[in-house]
């Protein structure tokens, strides 16, 4: 439709030109520094000191060594999740379900890591990162099934799936796998050979950063290149056409879930591989939540994912600080990654629609 | 200009409307007179129906202005126009499927005691005027078992419930079969015998030299001629409406038909609603034949077409291309035995609007050796393949990677046939191909068709259009409530039978 039908309160969204390619790139960019100056209203009404607030949030995230590689800490599970969301949304398998995979691939990793003292070394960690990301995929491909078979709303199932694995794993943390000894919900320690190597001294930068930069390069790869990449985005745009050319649309579907699961079960098996070195119940603050908002501020794109989520982390590191430094509480992160959202969300409505007024005797 | 020594009740000066790029009306001027039925001649596309959106505030025009009934007005949305007397009746009709026809001519009128309705006085308003116009309808039938033409009836109904004087009916008889475009016509005759005018937008000729009284001819947003129905004719209409002279006397050549290519047997199908929509119907298109399938919509050829296609599974039957079985509910089957499809719906089924023009292109054989290896594509073939489709058709696009919905429609269906006919296929299966197409992409694809049909391939054209299947077909069959009412040669077939076998008329 080229105008929306009634005007409501006097204005009425007409249809623009499309935009030229680089609006693709000046658009996010243009949401983020919106988004930088609106937070500037919590900061305020939290009583913070504007500037300083601002200097402590990017200096917190990017002005030391050590600080600049925790952001890279903190992007690994974001971009990991991200990307497991983007991938899938591409297809329209509306996957909520990242946080609920990511912790099937923690759990995965935690059985071998605890279990395969007597696997030669050099295996261990490919066996741990395989496990965890078939098992956040095979978590993942329950849903697909129920939407492809029984027309079961990928939405729900998804999220729903979430909180079984929740209690399954709180289940196996009092149960089998609680460390003995522990009345705590955690698991035994894995084995060394199990753990994340650091990449760098005197910081906790470890293999699933350049893991999680691999990633975004397969996953442009699988889009761009390949077949597969094809199918899921004609499945994507419009499934009966793609299914009118002969392609399996059921089968397309189930590998997308599979992939994307299998990205969030990776984030999953960071964290506890190279992070926690246990499993705990709060092994995620959510990311697999957060992937959502990281794909959609990226666009779907693989390297957008890879952007939104070093801004996220920058954000959720360098709040860290300004918090200390100012007393601006460090909800303020998860304030401005709502409203980066929101603000991405609106331009891009913008790109496809203009405001005109309607004229009223 | 005068008629008659009336005033115009609708006067439209210097109208003037751009979409993006594209001058939908270019400073248009158009009057309408009490007591007339005036008619809207044109192309797809000719800026029409955008006109008369405008009247009816459904659009507001970027330049030009506006008097209804000698006031100068300002429309910003239906409802004002409705006020002031002007109604229209779009092609898809703006019913409330689950309610009651009553329920439906009183939504939106605000008429009841407070927060109430009165249902009963409406009611009796609305069984004087369906006795005044004829128009009968049960007021309390939901609008789903009601047929489009019956829809109709009630959308008529809405527009005179609400004092409407100035009727638009945009192509109004595209979903009717010919007994109820003659109980339409009777309706609108009547309505300006009370003084009430109609706007009739139509691109078919006959039809309008049948019903108007004043024919206004568009062409690419504009005006290009005003004449009275009586000082006309069929064949100066057309070339006025198309800007030149019409090619549409379709040369075919006698080839005599070979081996069946498309064998259907006592092929049994339910519709959505269950109901039977085919009953042990049985086809045979051969080699270097057209056999059109002609019938009102509704009476089973969307389903035939979907089966055919792999979209649905029919009840009990057989079907063999090409001598070998196709297999129910796969498409890949019927892309594997080679038949073409073009189906009804392009924009839904057919194309990926949001794609580019050549990722459409490869859509059915891009799994093939020849565009990928191991999974991955080959961009160097691909382009190729997309760029000799595009000169192959002549499809006016920016390029192999412009986003699909940026192309005309007969430049989409252009797509379609370069993807479907690009592996020389041995059925056809075209359904509704031209639907909704100018007259010069129809010659195009009609053209396409014939030599499809020269090459050897054996061609199903299920079709609505009449003239679309007299002009092309070998064989014609008519389909009525899923069986076949009758069958024959196109050469000698009379329009009369095929009508009457239409509505389910014997003899």
């Amino acid at each position: 439709m080229d105008e929306w039908g009634a005007p409501v309160i006097g204005f009425r969204l007409v249809k623009r030109k499309p935009l030229p390619g680089w609006g693709k790139i000046v658009i996010p960019i243009a949401a983020i520094v919106v988004t930088l100056v609106l937070s500037a209203v919590p900061i305020l009404i939290a009583g913070g000191d504007l500037w300083k607030s601002y200097f402590y949030l990017f200096y917190g995230a990017l002005g030391t060594r050590f600080n600049l590689l925790e952001t890279f800490v903190k992007a690994s599970p974001l971009m990991l999740t991200g990307l497991a969301v983007a991938f899938a949304f591409r297809a329209k398998f509306w996957n909520i379900g990242a946080e609920g995979q990511l912790l099937a691939g923690a759990l995965a990793a935690t059985v071998l890591g605890v279990s395969l003292g007597g696997v030669p070394k050099t295996l261990v960690l490919p066996i741990v990162i395989g496990g965890g990301f078939i098992a956040g995929g095979l978590w993942a491909a329950i849903p697909a099934l129920l939407k492809t078979k029984l027309k079961v709303d990928d939405v729900v199932a998804t999220l729903l799936l979430n909180y079984v694995m929740v209690h399954i794993m709180g289940a196996l943390l009092f149960g089998p796998l609680q460390q003995s000894g522990s009345s705590w919900p955690r698991s035994a320690a894995i084995i060394e050979a199990a753990r994340y190597p650091i990449l760098m001294a005197r910081s906790r930068f470890h293999l699933g950063i350049p893991l999680g930069f691999l990633a975004v390069l397969v996953i442009w790869f699988v889009n761009k290149k390949t077949t597969f990449g094809y199918q899921s985005r004609a499945v994507g745009v419009n499934d009966r056409a793609a299914n009118f050319g002969g392609i399996n649309t059921t089968r397309v579907i189930l590998w997308t879930a599979l992939i994307s699961g299998g990205l969030a079960g990776l984030a999953g098996v960071g964290e506890l591989c190279a992070i926690q070195g246990r499993l705990i119940m709060d092994i995620s603050p959510g990311y697999g939540y957060s992937g959502i908002v990281i794909a959609m501020l990226g666009n779907l794109h693989p390297v957008g994912v890879l952007f939104s989520s070093l801004f996220f982390s920058v954000i959720i590191v360098g709040a860290q600080t300004m918090s200390r430094m100012t007393g601006v509480p460090t909800y303020i992160a998860e304030v401005i990654q709502g409203m980066a959202l929101m603000v991405m969300l609106i331009f891009l409505l913008f790109t496809e629609y203009k405001i005109r007024r309607v004229r009223k005797k | 200009m005068m008629e008659n020594g009336k005033q115009p009740v609708v006067k439209m000066s210097g109208i003037t409307k751009r979409f993006l790029d594209v001058t939908a009306s270019g400073n248009i001027s158009f009057d309408l007179y009490p007591g007339e039925i005036c008619a809207l001649l044109g192309e797809n596309g000719a800026g029409k129906t955008t006109l008369m959106n405008i009247l009816f505030g459904y659009y507001t025009c970027d330049e030009g202005e506006i008097f209804i009934k000698g006031e100068k007005v300002n429309l910003a949305a239906p409802k004002d126009a409705i006020s002031r007397g002007v109604g229209m009746i779009h092609q898809h009709f703006a019913l409330v499927p689950s309610q009651t026809v009553l329920e439906n001519i009183v939504i939106g009128t605000g008429s009841g005691k407070g927060i109430f309705l009165d249902l009963k006085s409406a009611r009796r308003q609305l069984l004087a005027l369906q006795h005044r116009f004829g128009l009968q309808i049960d007021p309390d039938a939901r609008i789903w078992t009601l047929s489009v033409g019956e829809q109709q009836k009630v959308e008529i109904l809405k527009a005179l419930y609400r004092d409407v004087d100035i009727l638009i009916m945009d192509e109004p008889t595209a979903v009717l079969a010919p007994a109820e475009t003659e109980d339409l016509f009777t309706t609108l005759r009547a309505l300006v015998e009370e003084g009430r005018s109609v706007v009739f937008i139509s691109h078919k000729l006959n039809e309008v030299m049948d019903i108007s009284d004043r024919i206004v001819v568009l062409r690419a947003g504009r005006v290009v001629a005003q004449r009275r129905t009586a000082d006309t004719n069929v064949r100066e209409l057309a070339n006025l409406m198309v800007g030149r002279e019409l090619l549409e006397v379709i040369e075919k050549k006698k080839i005599e038909p070979g081996r069946p290519v498309l064998e259907i047997e006592n092929l049994n199908a339910l519709n959505d609603k269950n109901i039977p929509a085919l009953k042990d119907l049985g086809l045979v298109v051969r080699q270097n034949e057209i056999l059109g399938l002609a019938g009102i919509s509704g009476n089973g050829q969307r389903e035939l077409a979907e089966i055919l296609f792999g979209l649905r599974d029919p009840v009990a039957g057989s079907i063999k291309v090409n001598g070998r079985r196709l297999k129910f509910g796969s498409p890949a089957s019927a892309i594997a035995l080679k038949m073409g499809r073009i189906p009804e719906d392009r924009i839904d089924t057919g194309l990926m609007m949001d794609l580019t023009v050549e990722e459409n292109m490869i859509l059915e054989n891009h799994t093939s050796a020849e565009f990928q290896r191991y999974g991955l594509v080959k961009s160097s073939r691909i382009r190729r393949f997309s760029d000799d489709l595009i000169t192959a058709y002549g499809i006016k696009t920016a390029g192999r990677e412009a986003v699909t919905k940026s192309l005309s429609g007969g430049n989409l269906q252009k797509i379609m046939l370069a993807r479907e006919l690009a592996g020389q296929p041995a059925v056809v299966v075209a359904a509704q191909p031209t639907r909704g197409l100018d007259v010069g992409a129809m010659e195009y694809i009609h053209q396409r068709i014939l030599q499809e049909r020269a090459r050897g391939a054996g061609i199903l054209l299920i079709s609505e259009d009449l003239d679309e299947v007299f002009n092309l077909s070998d064989r014609i069959v008519v389909l009525y409530e899923g069986e076949i009412m009758g069958e024959a040669l196109s050469e000698g077939a009379s329009r009369e039978q095929v009508g009457l076998w239409m509505s389910g008329v014997h003899r």
